[in-house]
């Protein structure tokens, strides 16, 4: 958005000096109406689904109104439903995700694009291309096979000796939990934030380095403390790319998270996520209050992507203003 | 050269309109569990009646339920009968109601993984029940031991599985459970999904079997032929007469020969608990669902012929494919009313 109105205004002049018709001819108008229409096609798709999200939910809306968002229980046969318990996994999952997934991508794209040797960088690239190609059921297979059993036998009993005095490690364990969701999509969303951060971090400018290599930076400070900083938007692209991913995983996060929709205190715990539930349950889901309130998730699901977008970009402004105070 | 190409593609074109419009087309869609046998009855019928061709989407009951009831298949299919309130709205839609005709029958089985017990475990009503209520939470509680006398069960937690998704099998569960125990009548009632009090969901019937693989001492339900075509641990249910019954496909005949005294005339009728020493106790009925009322002629005819032989010579690929026949009395009374469809 930015940039299209610091340009318009250089061309402007001599633009509004040619008639429209000569415009036309050379072409002008029509790639401004044709990207002008491509660009709108987008926002219609968003404007025409969240229509249909809330039309098609107006049962629920009537019937629940904003209890929906904080209701525990959901009960197909008695006609209740609240989206609480999946608001919840959906968001602790993607969070566990992140958490795991943040520095691991970052310092991965920072090894790729500073320090490795260009040869070692391209073919380590390639692999981590394929592996954001891999769909996702696969990593589900590979979550219920490999990953689950690990948690029951190995990962859980460890944390819980461990760590055990922390409600987030205790409790009983059966392997599918929302820890195990959380590095299935933990697992996925690397290659995003690697993949992306890398392209950002080598697109900085040659001179940057070199500045801060004259000024007599070592090779590691030059990195984390100029091209890192420099390269911040992007890696913070590449975040909420993983972020977007990790919120409406649906097939790998239904085969390890244990479809069970409570809140619980521990990561342990079997629990549910929106996308997992409107999945399981939309092809049976008998009566028309039952169906809309999937709908109604949703729509649920949609605002929560869409604040928590919201959210991490109003972070970064906050952190840029007080990144670049520092610098100045 | 082009030319021949274009003319070639035309006549195609012309020979593929003319090829659909001498067959007729039938479009079904529904339950996922009869999905194997309706294939091949299809399948079948297709190669002995050349003109007719039905095609079938097992895309869930409840989808099923509700394409037939929007009109955008001329049949529908499901695991558990339409509710009154579902009946009305297709009457209200379309001035004639819908018929229920029962095809084959299933039978759901707890199955079970207990490290160290390699025995058939005998499984009382109230067990079941418990169990799955998250009341009885050990396996040597005495509701489960009292019924497997000799068999030397843990003192370890029970953990429950169920299905994650909605489905015609834990309709079959817990319409069963409703009926042995008021509890769950009145805490968690029966549906295609309903809000378990315990336990971790898996989608499918593979994945309720690949958990129970998988946990130790868990304890899930499965569809019969899953359990017989994957060789699956599964244990014996006490029956209304008192009886423990392995499930099997004459147990289920049985249960169902049992109710086909007392078949209503729309075939809505549930099979659970049924009377009878041999009878199964959680067996169902799966469904097609007919318009009373077809206007296309061709299409009327077509299915009606279908329905009369799916119940005579359909019936005998049911058992290759692990269903078990619809009993005789049922056949007949099915007959009839093929013709109440006009």
């Amino acid at each position: 958005m930015a940039t299209t109105s610091t340009t318009v205004p250089g061309a402007g002049p001599r633009a509004s000096s040619r008639s429209f018709l000569s415009r036309l001819r050379d072409g002008d108008e029509i790639a401004r109406l044709l990207t002008f229409l491509f660009a709108a096609t987008v926002v219609l798709i968003t404007a025409t689904l969240v229509y249909q999200l809330w039309v098609d939910s107006v049962l629920p809306r009537h019937k629940f109104g904003w209890k929906f968002l904080v209701t525990e229980v959901w009960d197909p046969v008695f006609d209740q439903f609240g989206a609480l318990p999946f608001i919840f996994g959906t968001v602790v999952t993607s969070a566990v995700a992140l958490l795991i997934a943040v520095p691991l991508g970052i310092g991965a794209a920072i090894f790729l694009a500073e320090l490795a040797p260009r040869r070692v960088s391209d073919a380590l690239t390639f692999f981590i291309d394929l592996l954001a190609a891999v769909p996702s059921v696969i990593y589900g297979l590979l979550g219920v096979f490999i990953l689950v059993p690990l948690m029951r036998e190995v990962i859980q009993p460890f944390l819980r000796a461990t760590l055990g005095f922390l409600p987030i490690f205790s409790g009983p364990g059966y392997g599918v939990s929302f820890l195990t969701a959380g590095i299935v999509l933990a697992v996925m969303v690397i290659p995003f934030i690697i993949s992306v951060s890398r392209e950002v971090l080598m697109s900085v400018p040659r001179d940057v380095r070199e500045a801060a290599l004259a000024l007599g930076a070592t090779r590691w400070e030059s990195t984390w403390k100029v091209v890192v900083p420099f390269a911040r938007p992007g890696i913070f692209g590449s975040i909420f790319l993983a972020l977007a991913r990790a919120l409406g995983e649906t097939m790998a996060v239904t085969m390890v998270i244990g479809n069970t929709p409570k809140i619980a205190a521990s990561l342990f715990a079997p629990g549910y996520s929106i996308a997992a539930v409107i999945a399981n349950e939309f092809t049976e889901a008998t009566g028309d209050l039952y169906l809309q309130s999937l709908v109604e998730l949703g729509l649920v699901l949609f605002l929560l992507t869409f604040i928590l977008n919201g959210l991490a970009r109003l972070l970064i402004l906050l952190t840029e203003r007080r990144g670049s105070g520092a610098y100045a | 050269m082009k030319r021949i190409a274009g003319l070639l593609l035309v006549a195609a074109c012309v020979c593929g309109i003319a090829h659909a419009q001498s067959g007729l087309l039938i479009n079904g869609a529904g339950a996922t569990f009869p999905n194997p046998i309706y294939t091949k009855w299809f399948d079948e019928y297709h190669k002995a009646h050349g003109n007719i061709e039905i095609n079938y989407a097992s895309v869930g009951s409840g989808a099923g339920i509700k394409q037939v009831t929007d009109g955008t298949v001329d049949f529908g299919a499901s695991d558990g009968p339409m509710n009154d309130e579902q009946m009305k709205a297709y009457q209200d839609k379309y001035g004639f109601g819908i018929q229920h005709f029962p095809t084959v029958l299933g039978a759901v089985v707890p199955t079970y993984n207990l490290p160290g017990v390699n025995t058939s475990l005998n499984f009382t009503p109230e067990a079941l029940a418990g169990i799955f209520l998250g009341k009885i939470t050990k396996w040597n509680d005495p509701a489960i031991a009292g019924a497997n006398t000799g068999v030397n069960l843990p003192a370890a937690d029970i953990v429950v599985v169920h299905r994650a998704e909605g489905s015609g099998t834990t309709y079959v569960w817990t319409d069963y459970l409703s009926k042995i125990s008021d509890e769950w009548k009145t805490r968690v009632g029966k549906g295609g999904s309903v809000n378990w009090p315990a336990g971790i969901g898996a989608k499918g019937n593979e994945g309720v079997t690949g958990v129970v693989k998988e946990q130790p001492n868990s304890i899930g339900y499965v569809e019969l032929i899953y359990a017989v075509q994957n060789k699956i641990f599964y244990g014996a249910v006490k029956n209304s007469a008192g009886v423990f019954v392995k499930a099997d496909l004459a147990g289920v005949s049985a249960a169902a020969a049992g109710a086909a005294k007392n078949m209503p005339q729309d075939y809505r009728v549930s099979i659970t608990d049924a009377p009878g020493k041999s009878a199964y106790p959680i067996a169902s009925f799966t469904w097609l669902l007919i318009p009373k009322k077809i206007q296309d002629a061709g299409k009327r005819d077509a299915l009606k012929g279908f329905l009369k032989w799916m119940l005579t010579d359909g019936q005998n690929y049911a058992e290759t494919l692990s269903y078990a026949k619809l009993p005789k009395e049922v056949v007949a009374k099915e007959m009839n009313t093929i013709e109440t469809i006009h």
